[in-house]
């Protein structure tokens, strides 16, 4: 239980949906109650969000989630319908997007092709009437790597120094936000890891908050201090990455952030520390801070890499809920670890993936095995939401 | 044959460009001419008299000082308006934004008989009978100027990213800054296109000028009038010159968009 309890602790979002926060941090960014509708579609209902002064957040969610909306909003490039905004305890809501200290990396980069690259990145300190602007922008393609591309026009530089320029020319202006639209969106698999890392780097060096949109969740938790996953223009749950990924809270999160098997239980007694599950005639007990449904029922959730397999009747290593009578269905050998789905006596599969420790053997299809988990890596929701909300592939479940 | 096929295309396409190319050669050739009858269009003689002399017959520049007039006013006029009714029809929704788009095709679509007569009978109507001349020229050529600038500008406007001018507002520029460091300077070539165009298609309009001028001459009436007595030598000289300012206007500009490239890679 104790592991429980790490996992946990200090999962409390800055400020829990429904109740109106006494205090919005005065130096940071805030969203309260934040409404856009186009026409009759609710793009964001009633957001909440803030984010502390030079932290890192990523909005991640799928197309049409209502992140890019809440991103343009705190950028004033959409009015919201209601709701308020401030930014440094100051009110922001109705400034045109040149009055606020908040600047943008477009998705689409957005780059003036009319433009060299220098007035590009100098863009921004010439509309303020910025002094030194020809060695602030040296400085600043510099940290970018772009000092010698200075002349060219964006239309000769690749796909990943467009970005870079993009970056720059939001950065040079040093904004009080730093806003992020997909900004890796366009560039290969190999040049987005190596600029996460950049990003990430530049961030921490000139401590700036960072407000970061994508769908990509490798991506959010790779760069972000916190995630918001958002669903149908709400957040659904916030935190550090490692906090979303062990205690989701909904079955959007458990699906769409990473994979998890939702198994069907009901609920037989609760006690101060841990909810007994009934699951299909086998009682598991999940810890209580890591159930997140009142009901009578629920979806006792794992992570395919917390189940332990074994041959049917052996002692599994964990000392905790042990399901027997499962039947392997598949099998796929990844190198680091094998990835299994096995099928349970009601019928579901459920997936299991072993790392290739060489301590068991790999199993095949149709061999009889038992499986196990921690008691302490499992979490329970709502019977109520969608056993398959956000999940990317259709056999997750 | 095998040699005949393997270069079909290349002399297919010399021919076409042979083809276009001759009665511009005719123009620039008969400039130098010595006609020894003015009613036989035959090459006689080689002489500069034509080029030192374009103003032999007075009535012929004062036509074409008008018809330049009448291009370069025209050209300011519908540019202005065309590229800011542009800009009205992509940037703005209003109510008949789509029937306006719409109409804004007749002045091309509809024979140029047409609309001339029916500017006539629109003038005639209003009462302007008796003042036939440089100014109702003017009109009529403003408004089917109008519709080619609209049409052009509005298609490249249509290409232009508005996230170009979102990003523009998101570092600090104003709506007026934006428009003339951003927007404006990639729109240009498009607005300068349709400059060009307008200037070319009220310098050489005949059908809409003829029923509409009145006592007036312009160029393409003068030469209209004096072909059956015989053309003279300077109309080919004007022809010649008008053909070299459009070489020189775009082969200009290539050259200034290719150095600048060239500069920067």
């Amino acid at each position: 239980m104790s592991q429980a309890a790490e996992t946990t602790r200090g999962h409390e979002r800055p400020a829990p949906p429904g109740e109106p926060s006494a205090a919005p941090s005065s130096d940071g960014l805030s969203l309260r109650a934040v409404t856009k509708s186009f026409g009759g579609f609710h793009a964001v209902r009633s957001l909440d969000l803030d984010v502390p002064r030079g932290s890192f957040i990523a909005l991640l969610g799928p197309s049409g989630c209502g992140k890019t909306t809440t991103l343009r909003m705190v950028a004033g490039l959409e009015v919201p319908t209601s709701g308020t905004i401030t930014l440094a305890g100051q009110d922001i809501t109705r400034l045109k997007p040149y009055q606020r200290p908040v600047n943008t990396v477009f998705q689409s980069y957005a780059l003036f092709p009319h433009l060299d690259i220098f007035e590009n990145v100098a863009f921004g300190l010439r509309r303020r009437k910025a002094k030194d602007v020809d060695a602030t922008v040296r400085q600043m393609l510099d940290l970018v790597e772009l000092g010698s591309q200075a002349r060219k026009r964006p239309a000769q530089l690749s796909g990943g120094q467009q970005q870079r320029v993009a970056l720059a020319r939001a950065l040079i202006n040093n904004p009080e936000v730093l806003l992020l639209d997909e900004p890796l969106g366009a560039l290969d698999l190999k040049l987005r890891r190596s600029m996460q890392v950049e990003i990430k780097r530049i961030q921490t060096d000139v401590g700036r908050t960072f407000v970061h949109v994508t769908h990509d969740q490798e991506e959010a938790m790779t760069m972000a201090d916190t995630v918001a996953v958002m669903n149908a223009g709400v957040i659904e749950q916030m935190g550090a990455p490692a906090e979303l990924y062990e205690n989701p809270r909904s079955t959007f999160v458990a699906n769409f952030l990473g994979q998890s098997n939702l198994i069907a239980g009901r609920v037989v007694s609760r006690s101060a520390d841990v909810v007994t599950v009934d699951m299909h005639g086998i009682q598991v007990s999940v810890p209580a801070a890591r159930s997140h449904t009142d009901g009578d029922g629920g979806w006792v959730g794992i992570r395919p890499e917390k189940v332990l397999i074994g041959e049917a009747g052996s002692q599994l290593d964990a000392p905790g809920n042990t399901i027997p009578g499962g039947v392997v269905s598949d099998v796929s050998f990844v190198g680091v670890s094998t990835q299994y789905l096995v099928r349970m006596p009601w019928g579901q599969e459920l997936q299991v993936f072993s790392q290739n420790t060489g301590r068991t053997r790999i199993f095949e299809t149709g061999d009889q095995v038992e499986l196990s988990w921690r008691p302490e890596y499992a979490f329970l929701l709502d019977a109520a939401q969608d056993a398959s909300a956000g999940a990317q592939r259709a056999d997750s479940d | 044959m095998a040699w005949l096929r393997r270069n079909l295309v290349l002399i297919l396409g010399i021919a076409v460009l042979v083809y276009t190319f001759v009665p511009i050669f005719v123009v620039v050739l008969m400039s130098f001419n010595d006609p020894a009858s003015r009613l036989i269009y035959s090459f006689d003689g080689f002489t500069l008299h034509n080029w030192l002399n374009l103003c032999e017959d007075p009535s012929m520049c004062s036509a074409l000082g008008r018809s330049v007039q009448i291009g370069l006013l025209s050209t300011v006029v519908s540019t202005i308006l065309g590229t800011m009714a542009a800009f009205a029809l992509v940037r703005h929704d209003f109510r008949g934004r789509s029937a306006t788009n719409l109409l804004i095709f007749l002045p091309m679509a509809a024979p140029e008989i047409v609309l001339g007569s029916s500017l006539l009978a629109l003038f005639v109507g209003a009462g302007f009978a008796g003042q036939l001349g440089f100014w109702t020229i003017l009109i009529a050529h403003i408004m089917f100027c109008l519709s080619f600038v609209v049409v052009t500008v509005r298609a490249r406007l249509a290409g232009l990213d508005d996230t170009l001018e979102q990003a523009a507002m998101d570092l600090y520029a104003t709506p007026q800054q934006t428009f003339w460091r951003v927007t404006f300077p990639l729109v240009f070539p498009g607005i300068l296109g349709a400059a060009l165009l307008s200037f070319s298609l009220s310098f050489d309009d005949f059908i809409v000028t003829n029923l509409n001028a009145g006592q007036t001459t312009t160029f393409p009436m003068y030469v209209w009038g004096v072909a059956q007595r015989g053309v003279p030598m300077q109309v080919n000289v004007v022809g010649t010159i008008m053909f070299l300012i459009s070489v020189v206007i775009v082969v200009g500009g290539e050259v200034v968009s290719r150095r600048r490239s060239r500069a920067l890679a």
